[in-house]
């Protein structure tokens, strides 16, 4: 699995009230959800963003509510990946759960530049910047949680029968 | 190395006689929670998984709360998927309008979350049961529908971080000024993934809706959950009220904490956190530049009867500033029906503010009290993000019950001073 595209850049402590106004959670729907995503910090980024784009992050994202939107809203927006230098503990679990594929990487969410065109490879943790040239190597996932993210999320690694030792 | 109380409870639920920190367990569930916006996304996953009943009806708890009642005819929609679902499933702690209240003020009012417990719930305020001795975290809506189906969970064991608290809170402080203060001292992210227990001499002192609001505001450092210890305070509350007994776990003597953090009750001070973020914290006293538009008394974090009562002692016989509109909205049924009993609603009427039936609305900017461009408001409630509370260029300032209700008085920021009632 891999992503590529351009990447949009965020601060510390994008919190999930930015990235999905409590105002529109009156509906479940994702692909309605998703229009408003990002809105109260950057009115332009459902305008722009394509297939495969990236995020990237400072440290604590997605902190606050627990609402799952969030990770949902973005991977509905087409959002291939998001790299922060730390994410924040239930917007970690959920977007692994809901299978948005995020990475931690402090260099990598310093350097890369907005606009810079990024490519990942999920399956080695390797970060490219095309733009600079310059490769990061991200912290890889526990076994675990590799598991849940080969099954395409916890429910259908529940349904495999399988858990962890 | 000995355990904290935090893993105690996590290596008991696992069926393991010890575990340690970053540890990935399987925790058996006591409650899993949900609310009316959080539940139809784990109700939708729940089916598509083809899920055919829930793992124990007792213990399930459904609160409409967010955006009940409805606010809009998708609120609506969203409701009648909760409700359909709790029915079909036989949940029986389903709360609906006339029987809801804000969830964690409603949970532990009726006895459904006890001491020991290892507790679930998709909304980031479920830490708020730690007060009660039990582990108790936010989780997302896969989560829900995956501990409803299974009634497990999967964790990473936390470590922790020690909050030794001594001393007694002055009269014009509470549990929020408490929770502020920690905060602003360790940032939005000090306590991410890890437990915050509080201890020390100082625990016996805080009432147990100062734990509760304590607790609340963990997930507001980051922490996977906040925990206090099982006192008298504890046993008092439970009594009579807990559905199933208290099991009561004390950390060992030499767990391990990563950082120990001494916080002196005496020094606290009428804290305030300022825009945009919770950390964002000042003395009250520092801040009597500020007019404000709007007060909100009320929410997860302080919508309990000790708050009511704070707020019914400030404005009891004056009325509130020109131009201030402050919204009052009791926690739960039963503290609405107590603050009418005791004369509180009228005295709120009549200091000139409005009294709301339970509901988190503006609190995450759903209803009943939304911000337009340029406004401020001092709020109970628990963030203060960018356009938490209605516009993105309004402006939401945290703090107690008390100075909330001194600042509608003021019209400005303003702290509570003793006598002044």
């Amino acid at each position: 699995m891999n992503t590529n595209g351009k990447a949009f850049k965020y601060p510390d402590n994008v919190d999930t009230d930015v990235i999905i106004p409590a105002r529109y959670l009156n509906t479940p729907d994702a692909k309605e959800l998703a229009l408003h995503c990002m809105e109260d910090i950057d009115q332009s980024f459902v305008k722009k963003v394509q297939k495969g784009d990236v995020m990237v992050a400072g440290w604590n994202f997605g902190c606050g509510s627990s609402r799952e939107h969030a990770p949902l809203v973005i991977k509905t927006c087409g959002t291939g990946c998001v790299i922060a230098k730390g994410f924040a503990r239930i917007f970690y679990r959920n977007a692994i759960n809901i299978g948005l594929p995020i990475l931690e990487c402090e260099a990598a969410a310093e350097e890369i530049g907005a606009g810079d065109q990024v490519s990942v490879d999920f399956d080695t943790g390797v970060i490219l910047n095309q733009t600079t040239g310059k490769a990061y190597q991200a912290q890889p996932f526990p076994p675990f949680i590799q598991h849940i993210i080969r099954c395409g999320g916890l429910l259908k690694s529940l349904k495999e029968g399988e858990t962890h030792e | 190395m000995g355990m904290t109380m935090t893993q105690k409870i996590l290596a008991a639920h696992a069926g393991l006689d010890k575990v340690t920190a970053g540890q990935l367990i399987n925790g058996k569930l006591d409650i899993v929670l949900g609310n009316d916006i959080t539940t139809p996304v784990a109700v939708n996953e729940f089916k598509k998984a083809d899920f055919r009943s829930v793992f124990d009806r007792d213990r399930v708890a459904i609160v409409l709360d967010h955006f009940v009642p409805n606010k809009d005819i998708k609120a609506a929609e969203q409701s009648k998927t909760c409700r359909e679902f709790a029915c079909s499933h036989c949940v029986s702690h389903f709360y609906d309008v006339g029987k809801m209240g804000i969830e964690h003020a409603l949970l532990p009012e009726q006895g459904v979350v006890t001491a020991g417990d290892c507790i679930i719930g998709a909304d980031s305020h479920t830490c708020t049961y730690g007060a009660l001795g039990a582990f108790s975290t936010g989780v997302g809506s896969t989560d829900m529908a995956a501990g409803m189906a299974t009634g497990m969970a999967w964790f990473k064991v936390p470590s922790a971080i020690r909050f030794n608290l001594t001393g007694k809170l002055a009269k014009n402080c509470s549990g929020k000024d408490v929770i502020l203060t920690i905060i602003g001292m360790i940032g939005v992210d000090g306590a991410l993934y890890k437990s915050m227990e509080f201890t020390g001499g100082g625990v016996s002192a805080l009432s147990m809706d100062d734990r509760l609001c304590i607790c609340n505001m963990a997930i507001e450092a980051g922490a996977k959950n906040g925990i206090f210890p099982v006192d008298d305070v504890t046993m008092t509350y439970l009594n009579g009220r807990s559905e199933r007994p208290p099991v009561v776990y004390e950390a060992d003597a030499d767990a391990e904490y990563e950082r120990v953090i001494d916080i002196d009750l005496t020094q606290i001070v009428p804290t305030v956190a300022c825009p945009h973020l919770p950390e964002n914290t000042r003395p009250a006293s520092e801040l009597h530049g500020v007019k404000i538009d709007q007060v909100v008394i009320g929410s997860c974090t302080n919508g309990r009867l000790e708050d009511m009562e704070a707020a019914y002692q400030i404005l009891k016989g004056k009325k509130v500033a020109q131009g201030v509109r402050v919204i009052i909205i009791p926690g739960t049924m039963q503290i609405l029906r107590e603050c009418v009993e005791r004369g509180w609603y009228t005295a709120f009427i009549d200091a000139g503010a409005v009294v709301s039936t339970p509901t988190c609305g503006p609190c995450l900017g759903g209803y009943m009290g939304i911000l337009a461009a340029g406004e401020k408001c001092l709020a109970t409630t628990n963030r203060n993000f960018v356009g938490r509370m209605g516009h993105v260029d309004s402006e939401v300032y945290l703090a107690s019950p008390h100075t909330a209700a001194a600042s509608a008085l003021a019209g400005y920021i303003s702290e509570y001073q003793e006598g002044e009632a």
